[in-house]
């Protein structure tokens, strides 16, 4: 069995970064297990933990009263959840759940935080690595704007 | 005034054949799939990515891709309502009439992707015209490395040939991933655009062929997507949909840049797409 140090260090998320960062993301990292059906970020909640998901599905939403829980997005093995931690007022703007049984690599954002104070390095690489997510997600959300599924003509 | 004569083949090929409903399956709130059969002759057996002009008497007539077809001349056309020729192809119930003229057009071609690795890439009604190569795809499956088939479509209520796709999806003969822009947690599978299910993919660029069916846009992107993961823009099928109306390069009405869509499509590699479609004149 893999220790979290390696699963870290093999994870193309954090390729580039120097040893000394990957042990130091390795000490703020532990490994996490979600049965199918539970929250794992609630909306409106403090954000101090970020997630790089092994396996398993995650569904982003949001609760609306005339239509219950409404899906948004989902993630699987490889990708990253949550990045409210990196941003005030550091709560989460989505409630996510496990859509399945979820194992994933839970980190401590409220220490990441910290350390950021200190290591400017540690800081911008991090903040590239999530500026990047969220630019692919922002495309995504983009591409559903357009409606790209609709109809070409009208004969 | 000069009249063609009935030898003509021009006439020939601009006269609809007789076919009548066998079966209609509503796919989805405004999509339809007709079994057809011929009254009389039937049309030449078509190949997968062709299509048929569906003309609905007395109303009108729209290129339809042909979504299957069996050995005794049974033909599926699915249809989406969007206009007044489609609504009333749409509204043909079992025993009512229907013209068709074709089949016309280049195939998929996927039999220059055997010995590497294929992903079908469909949106929405896209999947219609895709439909046989997957079917093909799914006979001849030893002739491939890995397979996939990616669906995007608005909502799990627009989504076509579940039955069909849970079908593939439990055989597992090839890879089936589909997603929707939005749903409630009763949809256990993915949202998300279709283009993000591409990273789920494990792929060999060097040797994949793509392919992709959808509104134009979705294909610009799904091609974009592709090729930023190393798949050539040569390997990037793409299906057209222009004006076709005479579906034999005649008229004009499907010009894009130097090709009629009708005959020199509606299949087109990507590298001949992709600057034409970047030109806002055409």
């Amino acid at each position: 069995m893999k220790t979290i140090a390696e699963l870290i260090a093999e994870h193309a998320f954090f390729e580039g970064l120097a040893e000394s960062e990957l042990t130091f993301l390795a000490g703020c990292a532990k490994n996490v297990h979600f049965d199918a059906g539970t929250r794992i970020l609630a909306e409106g909640d403090e954000a101090n933990t970020f997630y790089v998901i092994r396996t398993g599905k995650v569904a982003l939403g949001y609760f609306q009263p005339e239509r219950g829980n409404v899906v948004i997005e989902t993630l699987r093995g490889g990708d990253v959840l949550g990045w409210s931690w990196l941003f005030e007022p550091y709560r989460w703007h989505f409630d996510a759940d496990a859509a399945e049984p979820v194992s994933a690599m839970a980190f401590d954002g409220a220490c990441l935080r910290s350390k950021c104070e200190t290591d400017p390095r540690l800081c911008y690489q991090m903040t590239q690595r999530f500026a990047k997510v969220m630019m692919e997600r922002l495309q995504a959300t983009r591409l559903r704007l357009l409606d790209i599924y609709g109809p070409p003509g009208s004969r | 005034m000069v009249l063609l004569a009935a030898a003509d083949p021009t006439v020939e090929v601009m006269t609809p054949v007789l076919y009548r409903v066998l079966s209609r399956a509503r796919e989805t709130a405004d999509t339809v799939t007709l079994e057809l059969e011929p009254v009389g002759e039937a049309l030449a057996v078509p190949a997968p990515g062709q299509f048929n002009m569906m003309y609905s008497l007395g109303v009108g007539e729209v290129p339809i891709s042909v979504s299957g077809w069996s050995g005794d001349g049974r033909i599926l056309h699915t249809v989406r309502a969007v206009g007044a020729i489609s609504e009333a192809l749409c509204g043909l119930q079992p025993g009512g009439l229907v013209g068709l003229r074709g089949p016309f057009g280049t195939t998929w071609g996927a039999e220059k992707a055997v010995g590497g690795d294929v992903v079908v890439v469909a949106g929405g009604i896209g999947l219609a015209p895709l439909r046989p190569a997957v079917n093909e795809l799914i006979v001849h499956r030893d002739r491939y490395r890995r397979a996939a088939l990616l669906v995007g479509a608005r909502s799990p209520e627009e989504i076509i040939f579940t039955e069909e796709l849970a079908g593939w999806r439990s055989d597992a003969v090839i890879e089936v991933m589909v997603t929707v822009d939005a749903a409630t947690t009763e949809w256990k599978g993915d949202v998300g655009v279709v283009t993000t299910l591409f990273d789920r993919l494990s792929l060999d660029p060097e040797v994949t062929t793509a392919l992709v069916c959808g509104p134009e846009i979705m294909m610009r992107f799904a091609a974009a997507g592709l090729m930023a993961r190393g798949v050539s823009a040569e390997r990037v099928i793409v299906s057209m949909e222009r004006s076709m109306q005479c579906g034999i390069g005649r008229c004009g009405h499907c010009q894009l840049g130097p090709y009629f869509i009708c005959t020199d499509g509606p299949v087109f590699p990507w590298s001949e797409m992709a600057p034409l479609l970047a030109r806002r004149e055409l």
